[in-house]
């Protein structure tokens, strides 16, 4: 028993029918009837390399079943889960137990990401190795929302993954550059009192750890660049021939520290909204190559995290339905194509975090596709499948819109709704 | 006038008004019965999560000569210490039967959270945020400048230096913004490590030397107090060297114009930001700022609390 979508828009522009059997894209091509997919562009299934499913420890604001519905409502097939559950994803027994969870909720691929260091706290290696080994088959190592500031931790790590072709992804953020700090530093920070987080805290580590990279060789993944300044240091790294790729979040795409002027923690995020001229230099840079991916950072906290004052709310925001809307914006609205667009949201991440069976769509690969109608319009609602609301995003009309997201050939989502 | 968060929330007009309206009542303040019965049946409550005896008997003189009752409520004694959030705290307190809430808090922005975020509908009155704004002192030095140049409504054409850590002051950012709302010109000095970016946008000359700052004879001189915890930040490389450069010192008071007058919102570091020759001189407006706080806190309660039934 095949299905088969008729009549989609591939990347590349060209019309075809795909065919899928027993989940994998048996062929493309003029194939007859079928579900018809008249105007809708089939993509391979997005990838999100940053993603937050707060399980263990964590399950007011998420699970691993909430976000991985979540996920399938914004078009992913596999999310990458970071670490900074409790207890922290720093051994084989808690990675694989968040890939069983993965596996039981069956929305879409959960690849967990594991801590660089014990307990995120920076002080000693966690389990590389045994996290690697284990049936979660961990490559990327991440202590996000901690920034890997010992430098010769951050060399050892970069060493010590090499071995298994792993890839250390940084949350740079200079700790004592950005004590107390609560919003981008500038003329606004000062107006409204709140403490400046200076664009060197990020682009200091960036530098630093590139060089690092070079010398030993090894991948380095820069998580959420926010800065013009960081995608210069980028480039140039990436023109000196460095193992280096990043990434930018929604957010940082399209909102600017302006929002914070009413305190509303809704826009509290970690690293902070930037200015008009940084999200300029970042869509250019996701234009031009040196930014490779956009990760969602999506960050659910429950109602009572950001229901306070702003220095005492938590920092992020959730993202994964408004991704891809977000992205068609940038990429499709600033002169991009299809191909670009697929390469940002889902093979280039794939490659990065090695997972096999995503991010492409051809014969004989797994059935990891997503179709999304370009010419919708739609305003983002703060409901979404996530357990938590904490989007700025909501009330905003964005384009494009999710129908089939497609799983290992099932459909999580079909039409437009997403699986009971 | 429902609140009062920032200066900026505030127009040329609306300034004056509260300034007019100040020297007004602090003839009350002369008065051998210093009650008016303007605020009778309101409830004022002083929120105070940090510790600030001067504002708050202030705003407590205040509310009291207007006949206010007043619940004084500081989070050391409250059960903010074990975890309640502030939303709870001020939702309990308007219970309470709060029309208005006088509060000091260390984060930036929680005044404002108070006022907008539509946890309570009582007035809230910012006695200072975090390091963002403290709109009364601003007020109060802008009364006291006006009486002491003997203008009557703005401030236009005076010229002031406001010297210190500018960085962290509240004091700092609400009297620039009232002070050129006012038509004054203002001038920020202070160590390079103390002083924020951007300050200049907010209508301020940056200075980076005291002495050549002097020489361009302001009008008034205001002294911002130097927390103890900065002195041990890195700021600046001693105390010692704080002082030389950017203390009002004997010296430097004595090289003063004897027009110039000289402003601290206290309390001073004595002997420290400011010498006791300068602050004890009769050049010294720091009583007057003091007295001026009353009145300029009864008119600020009276425009939030009688005002609304307007
Ligand atoms: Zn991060």
């Amino acid at each position: 028993m095949s299905t088969i979508l008729s009549n989609v828009t591939l990347a590349n522009g060209k019309s075809a029918d795909i065919e899928i059997e027993k989940g994998v894209v048996t062929q493309i091509g003029s194939l007859g009837k079928g579900i018809d997919c008249s105007g809708l562009i089939a993509l391979p299934g997005f990838v999100d390399l940053h993603t937050h499913l707060r399980q263990p420890g964590f399950e007011a604001s998420e699970t691993v079943l909430s976000g991985s519905r979540s996920a399938a409502a914004g078009g992913y097939t596999a999310v990458l889960a970071m670490a900074n559950t409790m207890p922290v994803a720093d051994s084989a027994g808690v990675v694989e137990q968040v890939m069983q969870l993965g596996l039981e909720a069956g929305y879409c691929q959960v690849q967990p990401i594991g801590a660089v260091t014990k307990g995120l706290v920076g002080e000693e290696l966690a389990a590389l190795g045994s996290m690697a080994n284990s049936r979660a088959q961990v490559r990327v190592f991440s202590d996000d929302g901690n920034c890997v500031h010992d430098p010769l931790l951050m060399q050892r790590a970069l060493q010590y993954v090499k071995s298994f072709d792993g890839v250390i992804a940084q949350h740079a953020q200079e700790p004592k550059l950005t004590q107390g700090a609560q919003m981008n530093d500038g003329a606004l920070a000062t107006e409204l009192g709140l403490k400046g987080w200076p664009a060197v805290a990020e682009e200091a580590i960036i530098a630093r750890d590139a060089l690092l990279a070079e010398q030993t060789g090894s991948r380095l993944h820069i998580c959420h660049l926010t800065t013009a300044g960081a995608v210069d240091v980028v480039r140039w790294a990436k023109n000196r021939g460095i193992a280096i790729t990043a990434e930018v979040t929604p957010h940082h795409l399209m909102l600017t520290e302006e929002s914070v002027r009413g305190y509303n923690p809704i826009y509290k995020v970690n690293p902070p909204l930037r200015t008009k001229e940084d999200t300029l230099a970042l869509r250019e840079a996701l234009l031009d190559g040196t930014i490779d991916v956009l990760g969602t950072d999506h960050a659910p906290h429950s109602a009572e995290k950001k229901d306070c004052e702003w220095e005492a709310a938590a920092f992020g925001m959730v993202a994964l339905e408004h991704a891809a809307s977000v992205l068609q914006d940038v990429i499709i609205g600033g002169g991009g194509d299809w191909e670009l667009f697929a390469k940002v949201i889902s093979s280039r991440a794939a490659k990065i975090a090695r997972l096999q069976g995503q991010g492409a769509l051809a014969v004989g690969e797994p059935a990891n596709l997503t179709l999304i109608d370009p010419a919708a319009k739609r305003v983002i609602e703060s409901k979404t499948q996530s357990k938590s609301e904490n989007n700025p995003f909501a009330g905003m009309e964005l384009p494009g819109k999710v129908i089939h997201t497609i799983y290992r050939g099932e459909f999580t989502v079909r039409e437009g709704a997403l699986r009971a | 006038m429902k609140h009062l968060i920032s200066i900026s929330d505030l127009t040329k007009a609306q300034a004056v008004k509260l300034l007019d309206d100040a020297s007004e009542l602090s003839s009350v303040n002369e008065r051998e019965v210093k009650k008016l019965p303007a605020l009778r049946g309101k409830t004022v409550v002083n929120l105070f999560f940090e510790n600030s005896t001067r504002t708050r008997i202030s705003f407590e003189v205040a509310a009291k000569r207007l006949s206010a009752d007043v619940i004084n409520f500081s989070a050391q004694t409250s059960s903010l210490s074990k975890g309640e959030s502030l939303k709870d705290t001020a939702q309990t307190l308007e219970a309470l039967g709060a029309h208005a809430i006088v509060v000091r808090h260390p984060y930036s922005g929680a005044a404002h959270a108070l006022a907008h975020r539509g946890w309570i509908s009582s007035s809230i009155i910012n006695a200072g945020d975090g390091s963002h704004e403290h709109p009364t002192q601003a007020l109060l030095d802008a009364l006291t400048l006006r009486q002491a140049f003997g203008l009557n409504a703005d401030l236009s054409g005076l010229n002031v230096l406001i010297v210190g850590d500018i960085l962290h002051s509240r004091v700092a950012r609400s009297n620039v913004l009232l002070l050129n709302l006012l038509g004054a010109k203002v001038t920020v000095a202070g160590p390079t490590t103390l002083m924020p970016n951007g300050i200049e946008k907010l209508g301020a000359t940056i200075s980076h030397n005291f002495d050549e700052a002097l020489e361009q004879k302001p009008d008034a001189v205001m002294m911002l107090r130097v927390q103890k915890e900065r002195m041990q930040g890195s700021f600046f490389p001693s105390e010692r060297e704080y002082a030389k450069n950017w203390a009002l010192s004997s010296e430097r008071f004595r090289r003063l114009s004897s027009s110039t007058r000289i402003l601290h919102p206290g309390p001073m570091n004595r002997g420290f930001e400011i010498a006791s020759e300068a602050a004890d001189s009769n050049q010294s407006l720091v009583l007057k700022q003091v007295a001026n706080g009353v009145s300029v806190r009864m008119a600020v309660l009276y425009a939030t609390l009688a005002g609304e039934e307007n």
